[in-house]
Protein backbone atom coordinates (compact mmCIF):
# COMPACT_ATOMS: atom_id res chain seq x y z
CA UNK A 1 0.00 0.00 0.00
CA UNK A 2 1.16 3.50 -1.25
CA UNK A 3 1.34 5.84 2.26
CA UNK A 4 0.53 9.58 0.94
CA UNK A 5 2.97 11.67 2.12
CA UNK A 6 1.83 13.39 5.58
CA UNK A 7 1.56 9.97 6.89
CA UNK A 8 5.08 9.57 5.95
CA UNK A 9 6.46 11.99 7.52
CA UNK A 10 4.78 11.83 11.01
CA UNK A 11 5.44 8.07 11.11
CA UNK A 12 9.10 9.13 9.88
CA UNK A 13 8.98 12.31 12.63
CA UNK A 14 6.40 11.82 15.26
CA UNK A 15 5.71 14.29 17.31
CA UNK A 16 5.10 14.36 20.93
CA UNK A 17 6.23 10.86 21.68
CA UNK A 18 6.45 10.39 25.66
CA UNK A 19 4.41 9.43 28.73
CA UNK A 20 2.94 12.05 31.22
CA UNK A 21 2.44 11.42 34.52
CA UNK A 22 -0.69 9.53 34.96
CA UNK A 23 -1.46 10.41 38.27
CA UNK A 24 -0.82 14.01 38.00
CA UNK A 25 -4.30 15.15 38.63
CA UNK A 26 -4.24 17.71 35.64
CA UNK A 27 -3.12 14.51 33.01
CA UNK A 28 -6.28 12.26 31.73
CA UNK A 29 -4.75 9.37 30.08
CA UNK A 30 -6.85 7.53 27.16
CA UNK A 31 -5.38 3.93 26.54
CA UNK A 32 -7.61 2.82 23.50
CA UNK A 33 -7.43 -0.09 20.88
CA UNK A 34 -6.37 -3.88 21.40
CA UNK A 35 -3.34 -5.68 21.31
CA UNK A 36 -4.93 -8.50 19.21
CA UNK A 37 -6.36 -6.16 16.84
CA UNK A 38 -3.18 -4.65 16.10
CA UNK A 39 -3.26 -1.56 17.25
CA UNK A 40 -3.26 0.31 20.85
CA UNK A 41 -3.07 3.74 21.37
CA UNK A 42 -2.46 5.92 24.41
CA UNK A 43 -2.80 9.35 24.36
CA UNK A 44 -2.54 11.62 27.43
CA UNK A 45 -3.35 15.59 27.74
CA UNK A 46 -2.17 17.92 30.40
CA UNK A 47 -4.70 20.42 31.57
CA UNK A 48 -3.81 24.10 32.99
CA UNK A 49 -5.93 25.84 35.39
CA UNK A 50 -7.41 27.71 32.48
CA UNK A 51 -9.26 24.67 30.81
CA UNK A 52 -7.04 25.08 28.05
CA UNK A 53 -4.42 21.90 26.71
CA UNK A 54 -0.70 22.85 27.44
CA UNK A 55 0.94 19.07 26.69
CA UNK A 56 -0.14 16.12 24.79
CA UNK A 57 1.93 12.97 24.40
CA UNK A 58 0.87 9.42 23.09
CA UNK A 59 2.47 6.10 22.19
CA UNK A 60 0.93 3.92 19.84
CA UNK A 61 1.59 0.49 19.01
CA UNK A 62 0.14 0.13 15.21
CA UNK A 63 0.67 0.60 11.61
CA UNK A 64 2.01 3.54 10.24
CA UNK A 65 -1.10 5.13 9.91
CA UNK A 66 -1.96 4.99 13.30
CA UNK A 67 1.13 6.33 14.49
CA UNK A 68 0.53 9.10 11.75
CA UNK A 69 -3.48 9.71 13.54
CA UNK A 70 -1.82 9.98 16.88
CA UNK A 71 0.77 12.03 15.88
CA UNK A 72 -1.83 14.80 14.45
CA UNK A 73 -3.93 14.44 17.02
CA UNK A 74 -1.42 15.38 19.79
CA UNK A 75 -0.76 18.55 17.43
CA UNK A 76 -4.41 19.67 17.31
CA UNK A 77 -5.07 19.36 20.52
CA UNK A 78 -2.50 21.50 22.21
CA UNK A 79 -3.87 25.09 22.83
CA UNK A 80 -6.99 23.89 22.51
CA UNK A 81 -9.60 23.71 25.35
CA UNK A 82 -11.35 20.67 26.53
CA UNK A 83 -14.20 21.80 24.41
CA UNK A 84 -12.77 22.71 21.33
CA UNK A 85 -10.41 19.17 21.57
CA UNK A 86 -13.79 17.32 22.25
CA UNK A 87 -15.13 18.55 18.56
CA UNK A 88 -12.27 16.71 16.62
CA UNK A 89 -13.72 14.15 14.38
CA UNK A 90 -11.93 11.28 12.58
CA UNK A 91 -13.16 12.70 9.30
CA UNK A 92 -10.25 15.57 10.12
CA UNK A 93 -7.91 13.03 10.38
CA UNK A 94 -8.68 11.62 7.01
CA UNK A 95 -9.02 14.55 5.22
CA UNK A 96 -5.56 15.66 6.46
CA UNK A 97 -3.69 12.34 6.56
CA UNK A 98 -5.05 11.15 3.13
CA UNK A 99 -5.93 8.01 4.63
CA UNK A 100 -7.25 5.16 2.11
CA UNK A 101 -10.68 3.33 3.35
CA UNK A 102 -8.71 0.01 4.68
CA UNK A 103 -7.06 2.88 7.57
CA UNK A 104 -10.22 4.69 8.18
CA UNK A 105 -10.28 3.10 11.56
CA UNK A 106 -7.28 4.07 12.53
CA UNK A 107 -8.63 7.87 13.05
CA UNK A 108 -11.49 6.91 14.55
CA UNK A 109 -9.24 5.06 17.22
CA UNK A 110 -7.51 8.47 17.19
CA UNK A 111 -10.91 10.27 17.70
CA UNK A 112 -12.03 7.61 20.72
CA UNK A 113 -8.06 8.10 22.22
CA UNK A 114 -9.05 11.84 22.24
CA UNK A 115 -12.37 11.25 24.01
CA UNK A 116 -11.29 8.35 26.51
CA UNK A 117 -8.51 11.26 27.76
CA UNK A 118 -10.66 14.05 28.36
CA UNK A 119 -13.11 11.91 29.90
CA UNK A 120 -10.29 10.32 32.18
CA UNK A 121 -9.53 14.06 33.11
CA UNK A 122 -12.86 15.18 33.72
CA UNK A 123 -13.62 11.84 36.30
CA UNK A 124 -10.52 12.88 38.20
CA UNK A 125 -11.23 16.55 38.51
CA UNK A 126 -14.75 15.43 39.71
CA UNK A 127 -13.60 12.98 42.27
CA UNK A 128 -11.51 15.12 43.47
CA UNK A 129 -13.35 18.37 45.10
CA UNK A 130 -11.61 21.86 44.91
CA UNK A 131 -9.25 22.52 47.51
CA UNK B 1 30.52 -2.24 4.16
CA UNK B 2 28.94 -0.47 1.11
CA UNK B 3 24.96 -2.00 0.42
CA UNK B 4 22.42 -0.69 -3.34
CA UNK B 5 19.27 0.45 -1.13
CA UNK B 6 16.64 -0.87 -2.13
CA UNK B 7 17.28 -4.12 -0.38
CA UNK B 8 15.20 -7.27 -1.43
CA UNK B 9 14.90 -9.70 1.28
CA UNK B 10 11.32 -11.13 0.04
CA UNK B 11 12.49 -13.98 -2.11
CA UNK B 12 9.46 -16.40 -1.16
CA UNK B 13 7.59 -13.78 -2.85
CA UNK B 14 9.47 -13.60 -6.15
CA UNK B 15 12.71 -14.38 -7.81
CA UNK B 16 14.85 -11.72 -9.93
CA UNK B 17 15.42 -13.74 -13.58
CA UNK B 18 18.80 -15.08 -13.05
CA UNK B 19 20.79 -13.32 -16.38
CA UNK B 20 21.66 -16.39 -17.57
CA UNK B 21 17.82 -17.64 -18.42
CA UNK B 22 17.35 -14.17 -19.60
CA UNK B 23 20.02 -14.90 -21.89
CA UNK B 24 18.49 -18.20 -22.96
CA UNK B 25 14.90 -16.85 -23.43
CA UNK B 26 15.76 -13.69 -25.45
CA UNK B 27 15.96 -15.55 -28.49
CA UNK B 28 12.44 -17.26 -28.33
CA UNK B 29 10.90 -13.85 -27.99
CA UNK B 30 12.58 -12.05 -31.99
CA UNK B 31 14.24 -15.06 -34.39
CA UNK B 32 12.88 -18.04 -32.91
CA UNK B 33 8.96 -16.82 -32.55
CA UNK B 34 7.49 -19.81 -33.56
CA UNK B 35 4.33 -21.93 -32.34
CA UNK B 36 5.37 -24.65 -30.76
CA UNK B 37 2.17 -26.56 -31.80
CA UNK B 38 2.96 -25.85 -35.42
CA UNK B 39 3.97 -29.52 -36.73
CA UNK B 40 4.48 -28.20 -40.61
CA UNK B 41 6.79 -25.67 -40.65
CA UNK B 42 10.54 -25.08 -39.32
CA UNK B 43 9.93 -22.29 -37.03
CA UNK B 44 7.46 -24.41 -35.19
CA UNK B 45 9.73 -27.43 -34.93
CA UNK B 46 12.63 -25.16 -33.60
CA UNK B 47 9.82 -24.13 -30.71
CA UNK B 48 8.86 -27.41 -30.43
CA UNK B 49 12.59 -28.91 -29.46
CA UNK B 50 12.91 -26.00 -27.09
CA UNK B 51 9.85 -26.70 -25.33
CA UNK B 52 10.98 -30.35 -25.36
CA UNK B 53 14.36 -29.95 -24.13
CA UNK B 54 13.20 -27.46 -20.87
CA UNK B 55 10.68 -30.54 -20.21
CA UNK B 56 13.51 -33.24 -20.31
CA UNK B 57 15.43 -30.36 -17.82
CA UNK B 58 12.50 -29.92 -15.37
CA UNK B 59 11.62 -33.55 -15.40
CA UNK B 60 15.41 -34.49 -14.09
CA UNK B 61 15.34 -31.69 -11.56
CA UNK B 62 12.64 -33.44 -9.99
CA UNK B 63 13.57 -36.89 -10.26
CA UNK B 64 10.76 -37.81 -12.70
CA UNK B 65 10.76 -40.81 -15.05
CA UNK B 66 9.96 -39.32 -17.64
CA UNK B 67 9.52 -35.40 -19.49
CA UNK B 68 6.18 -36.98 -20.26
CA UNK B 69 5.64 -36.40 -17.07
CA UNK B 70 5.62 -32.37 -17.28
CA UNK B 71 2.48 -30.46 -17.82
CA UNK B 72 3.49 -26.93 -18.58
CA UNK B 73 0.88 -24.14 -17.33
CA UNK B 74 0.94 -20.40 -16.53
CA UNK B 75 2.31 -21.16 -12.59
CA UNK B 76 1.44 -22.74 -9.67
CA UNK B 77 -1.52 -21.28 -9.16
CA UNK B 78 -2.98 -23.00 -11.64
CA UNK B 79 -1.29 -26.56 -11.31
CA UNK B 80 -2.60 -26.66 -7.86
CA UNK B 81 -5.68 -26.17 -9.35
CA UNK B 82 -5.37 -28.36 -12.43
CA UNK B 83 -4.18 -31.22 -9.68
CA UNK B 84 -6.87 -31.16 -7.65
CA UNK B 85 -9.90 -30.32 -9.56
CA UNK B 86 -8.33 -32.59 -12.30
CA UNK B 87 -7.63 -35.64 -9.88
CA UNK B 88 -11.26 -34.52 -8.22
CA UNK B 89 -13.32 -35.05 -11.29
CA UNK B 90 -11.74 -38.00 -12.55
CA UNK B 91 -11.43 -40.26 -9.24
CA UNK B 92 -15.09 -39.23 -8.38
CA UNK B 93 -16.18 -42.20 -8.66
CA UNK B 94 -13.62 -43.96 -6.27
CA UNK B 95 -14.02 -41.47 -3.02
CA UNK B 96 -14.79 -38.17 -2.36
CA UNK B 97 -12.51 -37.20 0.06
CA UNK B 98 -9.42 -34.81 0.13
CA UNK B 99 -6.83 -34.16 2.74
CA UNK B 100 -4.68 -31.30 2.76
CA UNK B 101 -3.76 -28.82 6.14
CA UNK B 102 -4.52 -25.34 7.51
CA UNK B 103 -1.36 -23.68 6.24
CA UNK B 104 -1.40 -24.82 2.53
CA UNK B 105 -1.32 -21.73 0.14
CA UNK B 106 -4.46 -20.20 -1.14
CA UNK B 107 -4.44 -21.86 -4.17
CA UNK B 108 -5.09 -25.16 -2.60
CA UNK B 109 -7.38 -24.17 0.05
CA UNK B 110 -9.68 -22.29 -1.91
CA UNK B 111 -9.46 -24.74 -4.30
CA UNK B 112 -10.68 -27.34 -2.05
CA UNK B 113 -13.10 -25.21 -0.73
CA UNK B 114 -14.62 -25.39 -4.34
CA UNK B 115 -14.67 -28.77 -4.26
CA UNK B 116 -16.55 -29.35 -0.91
CA UNK B 117 -19.39 -27.22 -2.64
CA UNK B 118 -19.17 -29.76 -5.51
CA UNK B 119 -19.98 -32.71 -2.96
CA UNK B 120 -16.39 -33.47 -2.14
CA UNK B 121 -15.11 -33.79 1.69
CA UNK B 122 -12.04 -32.61 2.87
CA UNK B 123 -10.09 -32.84 5.66
CA UNK B 124 -7.69 -29.79 7.00
CA UNK B 125 -4.91 -31.29 9.27
CA UNK B 126 -3.89 -29.24 12.39
CA UNK B 127 0.23 -28.24 12.49
CA UNK B 128 2.13 -28.52 15.45
CA UNK B 129 4.05 -25.36 16.70
CA UNK B 130 6.26 -25.68 13.86
CA UNK B 131 3.76 -25.67 11.15
CA UNK B 132 4.27 -29.05 10.12
CA UNK B 133 2.08 -32.35 9.76
CA UNK B 134 3.05 -36.30 10.48
CA UNK B 135 2.95 -39.40 8.42
CA UNK B 136 1.06 -40.22 11.07
CA UNK B 137 -2.06 -37.67 10.98
CA UNK B 138 -2.12 -38.64 7.46
CA UNK B 139 -2.14 -42.22 8.27
CA UNK B 140 -5.02 -41.62 10.81
CA UNK B 141 -7.20 -39.33 8.51
CA UNK B 142 -7.38 -41.62 5.47
CA UNK B 143 -10.86 -43.56 5.32
CA UNK B 144 -11.80 -46.23 2.47
CA UNK B 145 -13.13 -42.46 0.40
CA UNK B 146 -10.09 -40.94 0.47
CA UNK B 147 -8.79 -40.11 -3.11
CA UNK B 148 -5.90 -37.62 -2.60
CA UNK B 149 -3.70 -36.07 -0.25
CA UNK B 150 -2.16 -32.99 -1.03
CA UNK B 151 0.31 -30.95 1.12
CA UNK B 152 3.46 -28.43 0.55
CA UNK B 153 6.88 -29.38 0.42
CA UNK B 154 7.33 -26.15 2.16
CA UNK B 155 5.62 -23.50 4.19
CA UNK B 156 5.63 -20.07 1.83
CA UNK B 157 5.39 -18.39 5.12
CA UNK B 158 7.30 -19.94 7.79
CA UNK B 159 9.37 -22.31 4.87
CA UNK B 160 8.48 -25.49 7.45
CA UNK B 161 9.59 -28.17 5.71
CA UNK B 162 7.37 -31.37 5.41
CA UNK B 163 8.49 -35.02 5.78
CA UNK B 164 7.50 -35.74 2.53
CA UNK B 165 8.86 -38.74 2.73
CA UNK B 166 7.43 -40.59 5.37
CA UNK B 167 4.36 -38.97 4.36
CA UNK B 168 4.45 -40.36 0.75
CA UNK B 169 5.30 -44.00 2.28
CA UNK B 170 1.77 -43.61 4.13
CA UNK B 171 0.00 -42.52 1.07
CA UNK B 172 1.65 -45.55 -1.69
CA UNK B 173 0.71 -47.92 1.27
CA UNK B 174 -2.74 -46.91 1.61
CA UNK B 175 -3.34 -46.39 -2.27
CA UNK B 176 -3.70 -42.78 -2.36
CA UNK B 177 -2.32 -40.12 -4.19
CA UNK B 178 0.04 -37.41 -2.74
CA UNK B 179 -0.15 -33.93 -4.97
CA UNK B 180 2.51 -31.98 -3.26
CA UNK B 181 2.54 -28.07 -3.99
CA UNK B 182 6.53 -27.64 -4.46
CA UNK B 183 6.86 -24.09 -5.23
CA UNK B 184 8.91 -22.96 -2.33
CA UNK B 185 10.91 -25.68 -1.49
CA UNK B 186 12.12 -27.34 -4.73
CA UNK B 187 15.74 -26.36 -5.36
CA UNK B 188 16.01 -25.24 -1.76
CA UNK B 189 15.59 -28.51 -0.12
CA UNK B 190 15.30 -32.03 -0.97
CA UNK B 191 13.03 -32.71 -3.24
CA UNK B 192 12.55 -36.01 -5.65
CA UNK B 193 9.09 -37.12 -6.81
CA UNK B 194 10.72 -40.80 -6.98
CA UNK B 195 12.15 -41.41 -3.39
CA UNK B 196 9.16 -39.46 -1.98
CA UNK B 197 6.19 -40.85 -3.53
CA UNK B 198 4.81 -37.89 -5.18
CA UNK B 199 2.29 -38.65 -7.61
CA UNK B 200 2.04 -34.97 -8.20
CA UNK B 201 3.95 -32.15 -7.80
CA UNK B 202 3.01 -28.05 -8.53
CA UNK B 203 6.17 -26.07 -9.65
CA UNK B 204 6.31 -22.23 -10.84
CA UNK B 205 10.03 -20.58 -12.32
CA UNK B 206 9.56 -17.49 -11.13
CA UNK B 207 10.59 -18.76 -7.48
CA UNK B 208 14.04 -20.16 -8.75
CA UNK B 209 15.02 -17.34 -10.87
CA UNK B 210 12.85 -17.82 -14.20
CA UNK B 211 10.34 -15.61 -15.10
CA UNK B 212 6.80 -15.30 -14.43
CA UNK B 213 3.91 -16.94 -15.92
CA UNK B 214 5.31 -20.05 -16.27
CA UNK B 215 4.81 -23.33 -13.94
CA UNK B 216 4.62 -26.77 -14.50
CA UNK B 217 2.10 -29.77 -13.09
CA UNK B 218 4.02 -33.39 -12.43
CA UNK B 219 1.90 -35.99 -13.30
CA UNK B 220 2.87 -39.29 -12.63
CA UNK B 221 2.64 -41.83 -15.44
CA UNK B 222 3.38 -44.89 -13.94
CA UNK B 223 3.05 -46.90 -10.86
CA UNK B 224 0.75 -45.49 -10.71
CA UNK B 225 -0.35 -43.67 -13.64
CA UNK B 226 -2.07 -40.70 -12.62
CA UNK B 227 -5.44 -39.41 -14.60
CA UNK B 228 -6.34 -36.41 -14.21
CA UNK B 229 -9.11 -34.12 -16.25
CA UNK B 230 -8.35 -31.04 -18.02
CA UNK B 231 -9.62 -28.17 -16.54
CA UNK B 232 -8.77 -25.88 -20.02
CA UNK B 233 -10.65 -26.62 -23.15
CA UNK B 234 -8.94 -25.71 -26.12
CA UNK B 235 -6.04 -27.05 -28.75
CA UNK B 236 -5.47 -30.29 -26.89
CA UNK B 237 -1.82 -29.19 -25.99
CA UNK B 238 0.20 -31.00 -23.32
CA UNK B 239 -1.37 -34.67 -23.90
CA UNK B 240 -4.51 -32.99 -23.40
CA UNK B 241 -3.96 -32.28 -20.06
CA UNK B 242 -3.99 -28.06 -20.41
CA UNK B 243 -4.93 -26.59 -23.76
CA UNK B 244 -3.26 -23.19 -24.66
CA UNK B 245 -0.87 -22.06 -26.84
CA UNK B 246 2.88 -23.01 -24.73
CA UNK B 247 4.44 -19.86 -23.85
CA UNK B 248 7.95 -20.72 -25.80
CA UNK B 249 10.17 -18.05 -24.34
CA UNK B 250 9.20 -18.80 -20.45
CA UNK B 251 9.39 -22.22 -21.05
CA UNK B 252 13.04 -22.26 -21.96
CA UNK B 253 13.74 -19.63 -19.05
CA UNK B 254 11.83 -22.18 -16.87
CA UNK B 255 14.25 -25.10 -18.18
CA UNK B 256 17.24 -23.17 -17.88
CA UNK B 257 16.50 -22.21 -14.28
CA UNK B 258 15.49 -25.72 -13.28
CA UNK B 259 19.14 -27.17 -14.52
CA UNK B 260 20.53 -23.89 -13.00
CA UNK B 261 19.26 -25.08 -9.69
CA UNK B 262 19.85 -28.71 -10.10
CA UNK B 263 23.82 -28.16 -10.28
CA UNK B 264 23.83 -24.96 -7.71
CA UNK B 265 21.07 -25.86 -5.15
CA UNK B 266 22.98 -27.32 -3.01
CA UNK B 267 26.01 -24.82 -2.60
CA UNK B 268 23.28 -22.04 -2.94
CA UNK B 269 21.32 -23.60 0.31
CA UNK B 270 24.30 -23.93 2.19
CA UNK B 271 25.36 -20.16 1.81
CA UNK B 272 21.78 -19.01 2.31
CA UNK B 273 21.96 -21.06 5.76
CA UNK B 274 25.03 -19.18 6.62
CA UNK B 275 23.47 -16.02 6.12
CA UNK B 276 20.01 -16.58 7.56
CA UNK B 277 22.00 -17.58 10.37
CA UNK B 278 24.10 -14.59 10.69
CA UNK B 279 20.74 -12.40 10.53
CA UNK B 280 18.56 -14.19 12.99
CA UNK B 281 21.99 -14.70 15.40
CA UNK B 282 22.76 -10.41 15.26
CA UNK B 283 18.88 -10.02 15.48
CA UNK B 284 18.74 -12.05 18.40
CA UNK B 285 22.16 -11.26 20.06
CA UNK B 286 21.22 -7.40 20.60
CA UNK B 287 17.16 -7.72 20.99
CA UNK B 288 15.26 -9.11 23.77
CA UNK B 289 11.63 -10.34 23.00
CA UNK B 290 12.37 -11.66 19.67
CA UNK B 291 10.59 -14.88 18.72
CA UNK B 292 11.14 -17.30 16.12
CA UNK B 293 8.08 -18.72 14.00
CA UNK B 294 8.29 -22.18 12.60
CA UNK B 295 10.70 -24.87 13.09
CA UNK B 296 14.61 -24.66 13.30
CA UNK B 297 14.95 -28.48 13.02
CA UNK B 298 12.61 -28.42 9.18
CA UNK B 299 12.99 -24.81 7.50
CA UNK B 300 14.12 -23.57 4.37
CA UNK B 301 17.48 -22.19 4.49
CA UNK B 302 16.57 -18.62 3.12
CA UNK B 303 13.66 -17.98 5.61
CA UNK B 304 13.33 -16.86 8.75
CA UNK B 305 9.82 -15.31 10.36
CA UNK B 306 10.57 -13.50 13.55
CA UNK B 307 8.24 -11.62 16.03
CA UNK B 308 9.45 -8.61 17.43
CA UNK B 309 7.21 -7.98 21.06
CA UNK B 310 5.44 -4.90 20.87
CA UNK B 311 5.85 -3.94 17.12
CA UNK B 312 3.51 -3.79 14.82
CA UNK B 313 5.04 -5.37 11.78
CA UNK B 314 3.36 -2.66 9.36
CA UNK B 315 5.13 -0.10 11.03
CA UNK B 316 8.11 -1.72 11.29
CA UNK B 317 8.35 -2.44 7.21
CA UNK B 318 7.52 0.96 6.59
CA UNK B 319 10.35 1.89 9.17
CA UNK B 320 12.64 -0.11 7.25
CA UNK B 321 11.40 0.88 3.88
CA UNK B 322 14.21 0.14 2.23
CA UNK B 323 14.48 -3.11 3.11
CA UNK B 324 12.11 -5.39 1.18
CA UNK B 325 10.70 -7.79 3.50
CA UNK B 326 6.84 -8.72 4.45
CA UNK B 327 4.64 -9.08 7.51
CA UNK B 328 2.03 -11.50 9.07
CA UNK B 329 0.36 -8.45 10.51
CA UNK B 330 -3.79 -7.31 9.36
CA UNK B 331 -2.46 -4.45 8.10
CA UNK B 332 -0.63 -5.73 5.39
CA UNK B 333 -3.51 -7.56 3.47
CA UNK B 334 -7.36 -6.08 2.74
CA UNK B 335 -8.40 -8.40 5.17
CA UNK B 336 -7.42 -7.20 8.30
CA UNK B 337 -6.90 -10.14 9.51
CA UNK B 338 -3.31 -11.58 10.52
CA UNK B 339 -1.94 -14.26 9.29
CA UNK B 340 -3.73 -17.81 9.25
CA UNK B 341 -0.19 -19.34 8.79
CA UNK B 342 0.80 -17.98 12.04
CA UNK B 343 -2.50 -18.88 13.67
CA UNK B 344 -2.44 -22.56 12.94
CA UNK B 345 1.43 -22.45 14.42
CA UNK B 346 -0.41 -20.95 17.80
CA UNK B 347 0.90 -17.79 17.31
CA UNK B 348 -1.19 -15.14 19.40
CA UNK B 349 -2.60 -12.49 17.32
CA UNK B 350 -0.85 -9.76 19.10
CA UNK B 351 2.62 -11.89 17.78
CA UNK B 352 1.18 -12.04 14.68
CA UNK B 353 1.06 -8.63 13.73
CA UNK B 354 4.46 -8.00 15.44
CA UNK B 355 5.70 -10.69 12.33
CA UNK B 356 8.48 -9.95 9.70
CA UNK B 357 9.38 -12.49 7.37
CA UNK B 358 12.89 -12.40 5.32
CA UNK B 359 13.33 -14.08 2.55
CA UNK B 360 16.98 -14.60 1.42
CA UNK B 361 17.90 -16.08 -1.39
CA UNK B 362 20.98 -16.06 -4.72
CA UNK B 363 21.57 -12.35 -4.75
CA UNK B 364 21.58 -11.72 -0.96
CA UNK B 365 25.27 -10.71 0.05
CA UNK B 366 26.83 -10.42 3.53
CA UNK B 367 26.68 -6.85 3.48
CA UNK B 368 23.04 -6.68 3.47
CA UNK B 369 22.05 -9.02 5.91
CA UNK B 370 24.71 -7.27 8.23
CA UNK B 371 22.97 -3.68 7.13
CA UNK B 372 19.58 -5.19 7.30
CA UNK B 373 20.41 -6.37 10.92
CA UNK B 374 21.96 -3.44 12.21
CA UNK B 375 18.94 -0.85 10.80
CA UNK B 376 16.34 -3.91 12.20
CA UNK B 377 17.99 -3.78 15.39
CA UNK B 378 17.65 -0.09 15.46
CA UNK B 379 14.35 0.16 14.56
CA UNK B 380 12.73 -1.99 16.59
CA UNK B 381 14.65 -0.23 19.98
CA UNK B 382 12.88 3.21 17.98
CA UNK B 383 9.23 1.58 18.02
CA UNK B 384 9.73 -0.10 21.08
CA UNK B 385 10.23 3.70 22.38
CA UNK B 386 7.25 4.63 21.08
CA UNK B 387 4.97 1.61 21.99
CA UNK B 388 2.27 1.52 25.07
CA UNK B 389 2.72 -1.62 25.31
CA UNK B 390 6.19 -2.13 25.69
CA UNK B 391 6.43 0.25 28.33
CA UNK B 392 3.74 -1.24 30.27
CA UNK B 393 5.30 -4.84 29.64
CA UNK B 394 8.32 -3.26 30.96
CA UNK B 395 6.62 -2.04 34.17
CA UNK B 396 5.59 -5.52 34.83
CA UNK B 397 1.83 -5.30 33.36
CA UNK B 398 0.84 -8.65 32.19
CA UNK B 399 -1.07 -7.54 29.05
CA UNK B 400 -3.30 -10.43 28.95
CA UNK B 401 -5.33 -9.17 32.33
CA UNK B 402 -5.85 -5.67 30.61
CA UNK B 403 -9.72 -4.92 29.37
CA UNK B 404 -9.09 -3.82 26.07
CA UNK B 405 -11.50 -2.25 23.67
CA UNK B 406 -11.46 -4.21 20.92
CA UNK B 407 -12.48 -2.49 17.71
Amino acid sequence: MAYSDKVVEHAENPRNVGTLDKNDPNVGTGLVGAPACGDVMRLQIKVGEDGVIEDAKFKTFGCGSAIASSSLATEWLKGKSLEEASQIKNVQIVEELNLPPVKIHCSVLAEDAIKSAIEDYRKKRAAKPKA
Amino acid sequence: MSVKLPIFMDYHSTTPVDPRVLAEMLPYFTEKFGNAASRSHSFGWVAEEAVEYARERIAKFIGAQSEKEIVFTSGATESDNLALKGVAEFYKDKGNHIITCVTEHKAILDTCKRLEKEGFTVTYLPVDKQGLVSAEQVRQAITDKTILVSLMLANNEVGSVHPLEEIGKVTREKGVLLHSDAVQGVGKVEFDVQKMNVDLASITAHKMYGPKGVGALYVRRSKPRVRIVAQMDGGGHERGNRSGTLNVPSIVGFGKAAEIMMQEGREESQKLFGLRERLRTRIMDKLEEVYINGSMERRLPGNLNLSFTCVEGEAMMMAIKDVAVSSGSACTSASLEPSYVLRALGVGDELAHSSIRFGLGRFTTQDEVDYVADLVIAKVNHLRDMSPLWEMHKEGIDLKTVQWTAH
